[in-house]
């Protein structure tokens, strides 16, 4: 158990657990944070997803001291100043949630494919998200949200 | 802003809002507040809320908002929020200036919590009803005030105003904020709690019909919900169980050493065959239960046969109950004198919930009682369950419910609220239980694999004279939500009841006219009754999947042996009806499938493939009928000949459940429902070998992704009841007859663009390409 600096939505934390701790459970129990949730523990769900240089990283199998230093952010940090990001409001247009577990890491997924492509094509669509799980089959408005947020140049 | 926020900002009663979002920190800081406020959260003890006290449902504020107590959960299909809708019409109050607080034992009546799809259709009634009476009693408060009889008022969005000269008025939060009405309802049970009002006719109704926005989605995207997996206590520590490793196992010894020097040891709890690790940490934990070693003694049978031999198993197996035949008409000599006689088999495996968040609890017995938050359906039974298997009075015991991932049905949810409850009461300190992938996968309830043998006869005229229907069901032992004797730690620890339930096997709905129907229904038994992976229990719309995909694929066939368009041969059955049309059933039937047709732009002719090539198209339609809604579904595939690959490309759903409250809402729900069978179609299966379950993570058990998505997807709400706009129109559950026909349609098309049948779900690529090449056998082995 060492000290470890972490850079998570802006601010910096210094948390002391072992090193090889996933960064999920130390971005939830020590830091609070409610947007990255356990799915799977096995980097196959996106329930805790996270971005970190501009990647969709899994936190649940992401040791904790592998990034140190590294500006994260989660659901938590994109929305600015209190105004929604796009995406996000255009997730409530579209009311694409049912229960909403797994809307974390179709968001942040999106938010990533996005970012690299503001104008993606339904193929692209499937191909980015298609490891982004949701057991209430959310997908359909899940597509529709994300061209909906691309349409108004969330890039 | 969220719609919580600001009723939050508006409301100037913090202690009863924050109660209202039953966020445990505020639970204790509640317990503090005034004690006469309805709604208000106390230290206990939590006797039940008595359902025939108005006070107990309804409390209005100084400012005007109104907060409404209903005993049902929202598993994300917008329930709360129409709740909210058709309280809101009754009152007479504005939609933004209402909030509803779900299944919470303190302060919530117990009207069972969610299940059955009926939250909308049963309980809805009550709601309206207490909604109307405080309504009525608000206008007796103000009629003296405004010195007018009741006759001569009006309300407008809680303000109450003399009819002939809106200038007096008064406001709801004028005439009670924040007292009690102290009346009495009436109605032996809780669906039938009433006051003396009316409920309002259909036409009066300003936000039933109307699509506000969930509330409760802004927190969902914006990460502020507090979820059940995000309760945090002061002195909580955290538990794994550790699974036996094969079904049946006996507990042998466990080596505490293995674990005693790891960080953040607590303690390993164990009884019976249930074994625990608890940790200061949540990673500690999970490394813990990896680690601690345990000596486990294989049971002398094997538990189960393997999941590639199970249909053999089920046919072979003797029954352990069997309903007599039911027979209408005379179905031996209709078989005797037919023209063509069709048999088909059709097998559908084990399916799980599989839940998105494996279970999970957290239980708190701080202070001589116990406080569990979980994101179970059913809180009151959870309170009633873990009460008696703890032996403490049940006023000692409160479950808050608080939002999780989807649960639709008899989940494992369950198991681990009786888990934390149990490990908090050894510890004494607040315990937060959460079931890994695996465990989840393969050992949360299970929807019972079924077996179905169907026959039908056409007599000279291609008609459909009889149908005989003869299912087994592998559901001996069906489990029941919450049961302090089946739960799983009760059958782990020896507290189990010693005689099984019964189980059933249950058989399609009789809406076509076949005039000679013989239905005969078995349930089976695995060699492992208590203790096993392959519990069953509800799962969303239980055996409705399983039992339409045989009789909607068997229609199919006889449609095709009478040449005739399936969707035609549909129709004729259900026109040829004369008997029993309670609720316009029959009627609407027939309204939907015209609904889903038009919608698709079906033209007539029979089934069967028209192109070659190595991507094929074909269409399929399905029909079924639950509680008063019904519903059509038509699919339209590409099946890849190269590679077996099946894509539904189109997805028609026509749906009637009379009365709509939010129609944007609705919309939703059905996509995801027939998309949840869709996977089931494609993708889900239970896999074991005859030791153990195999499938436990997202690769050996595959779910439906969005490179499954339909590229559209069409509903169609349908009102195809004779007189659509009636007063006393009802409004019927939604959330599971959608899920009915999709498999069966599915298989209808991918026969018509094939020309092959699939008569076992799932249809994963390996199975499909077999059957292609026109292997024999159910290709079990290939998956």
């Amino acid at each position: 158990m060492r000290p470890i600096t972490l850079k998570v939505n802006g601010a910096t934390h210094t948390v002391g657990v072992e090193p090889a701790t996933p960064l999920l459970y130390v971005l939830r129990n020590d830091l609070g944070l409610r947007g990255p949730r356990f799915g799977c523990g096995l980097g196959q769900c996106g329930a805790c997803t996270v971005i970190i240089n501009g990647e969709a990283v899994r936190s649940c199998v992401r040791a904790t001291s592998s990034v140190e230093g590294v500006e994260i952010t989660t659901l938590e940090g994109l929305s600015r100043n209190g105004v929604l990001h796009p995406l996000q409001q255009a997730w409530i247009d579209e009311q694409v949630p049912q229960c909403g577990f797994c809307q974390n890491g179709q968001i942040l997924t999106a938010k990533v494919l996005l970012d690299k492509n503001p104008r993606p094509t339904d193929a692209d669509i499937r191909q980015a998200m298609a490891r982004t799980l949701c057991r209430c089959m959310t997908y359909y408005r899940v597509q529709a949200a994300i061209k909906r947020a691309a349409a108004g140049g969330v890039a | 802003m969220t719609l919580r926020r600001e009723f939050l900002k508006q409301s100037g009663f913090l202690v009863v809002s924050l109660g209202a979002w039953c966020r445990p920190s505020d639970v204790a800081e509640a317990a503090q507040a005034v004690q006469a406020a309805p709604g208000t959260r106390g230290p206990g003890p939590y006797p039940d809320k008595d359902f025939l006290q108005l006070d107990s449902w309804i409390a209005v504020r100084e400012d005007n908002t109104a907060t409404f107590y209903v005993g049902k959960t929202d598993l994300g299909q917008g329930t709360g929020t129409a709740f909210r809708q058709m309280m809101a019409d009754e009152l007479d109050v504005a939609y933004a200036n209402t909030s509803v607080v779900m299944d919470s034992t303190d302060i919530t009546v117990d009207q069972g919590g969610s299940g059955g799809s009926d939250g909308i259709q049963v309980d809805g009634w009550p709601m309206r009803r207490v909604a109307a009476e405080a309504r009525r009693m608000l206008l007796d408060l103000a009629a003296p005030r405004l010195g007018v009889p009741v006759a001569g008022l009006v309300v407008t969005d809680g303000v109450v105003s003399v009819r002939d000269d809106e200038s007096r008025r008064v406001t709801y939060g004028e005439l009670i904020g924040a007292r009690r009405f102290n009346v009495t309802l009436s109605g032996r049970n809780v669906d039938a709690t009433t006051g003396q009002a009316p409920v309002k006719p259909v036409s009066a109704l300003k936000h039933v019909g109307q699509s506000p926005q969930r509330y409760d989605i802004p927190s969902k995207v914006d990460g502020s919900e507090e979820w059940a997996v995000d309760v945090r206590l002061p002195g909580m520590v955290h538990a794994r169980n550790v699974k036996p490793p094969v079904a049946g196992a006996q507990l042998a010894s466990v080596d505490e050493s293995s674990v005693r020097s790891l960080p953040g040891f607590v303690k390993v709890v164990t009884k019976g065959n249930y074994v625990a690790v608890v940790f200061e940490r949540e990673e500690q934990a999970v490394r813990a239960a990896r680690q601690l070693e345990c000596q486990w003694t294989k049971p002398a049978t094997a538990p189960f046969p393997a999941s590639d031999d199970l249909f053999d198993y089920m046919r072979a197996a003797t029954p352990e109950s069997s309903a007599p035949p039911v027979d209408a008409g005379d179905p031996a000599a209709a078989f005797a004198g037919a023209a063509t006689v069709v048999e088909a088999r059709y097998d559908v495996p084990f399916q799980g919930h599989t839940a998105f968040g494996p279970a999970h609890a957290t239980a708190d017995p701080t202070g001589d009682q116990l406080t569990i938050y979980s994101n179970d359906m059913k809180s009151y039974g959870l309170r009633n369950g873990v009460a008696e298997f703890l032996k403490m009075p049940r006023d000692r015991v409160r479950v808050v419910w608080m939002q999780g991932p989807q649960a639709y049905g008899r989940t494992a949810a369950d198991d681990a609220g009786f888990e934390a409850a149990y490990l908090a009461t050894e510890l004494g300190r607040p315990v937060r239980v959460q079931w890994m992938r695996d465990e989840e996968t393969a050992w949360d309830t299970k929807g019972p694999a079924y077996a179905v043998d169907m026959r039908g006869a056409l007599d000279g005229t291609g008609a459909l004279t009889a149908v005989e229907y003869t299912a087994r069901a592998a559901d001996h032992n069906h489990l029941g939500y919450n049961e302090p004797d089946t739960v799983l730690i009760a059958q782990l620890t020896g507290q189990r009841k010693t005689t099984p339930a019964r189980g059933r096997a249950s058989t399609p709905s009789d809406m076509y006219a076949i005039p000679h129907r013989r239905t005969t229904t078995h349930v089976v038994s695995l060699p492992l009754v208590w203790e096993t992976p392959l519990r069953t229990g509800n799962l969303r719309d239980p055996d409705g999947p399983q039992v339409t995909f045989a009789s909607e694929s068997f229609i199919d066939e006889m449609a095709v042996a009478a040449k005739a368009d399936p969707a035609e041969f549909r129709l004729a059955l259900l026109t040829r009806g004369t008997g029993d049309d309670s609720g316009f059933k029959r009627a609407r039937s027939i309204a939907v499938m015209k609904a889903a047709m038009a919608a698709y732009g079906w033209q007539a002719r029979p089934a069967g493939p028209r192109n070659s090539g190595d991507v094929v198209t074909g269409r399929g339609i399905a029909y079924a009928y639950r509680s008063q809604t019904v519903v059509a579904q038509i699919v339209e595939v590409e099946v890849n000949r190269r590679t077996g690959h099946v894509w539904a490309k189109r997805m028609v759903c026509a749906h009637d459940c009379g009365l709509v409250i939010n129609p944007e809402g609705l919309r939703r729900t059905l996509e995801c429902g027939m998309l949840h069978s869709l996977s089931r179609a494609l993708h889900e299966e239970v896999r074991f070998d005859r030791e153990k379950v195999t499938s436990v993570d997202w690769v050996s058990h595959p779910t439906l992704t969005h490179a499954d998505t339909p590229e559209r997807i069409d509903i169609v709400i349908v009102n195809g009841d004779p007189t659509p706009g009636r007063a006393d129109l009802p409004h019927y559950g939604a959330g599971e007859t959608v899920c009915k026909p999709t498999l069966a349609a599915v298989g209808n098309a991918i026969f018509d663009a094939t020309g092959v049948r699939l008569r076992r779900v799932p249809f994963r690529d390996a199975r499909v390409l077999a059957a292609l090449k026109g292997a024999t056998g159910t290709f079990d082995h290939l998956y």
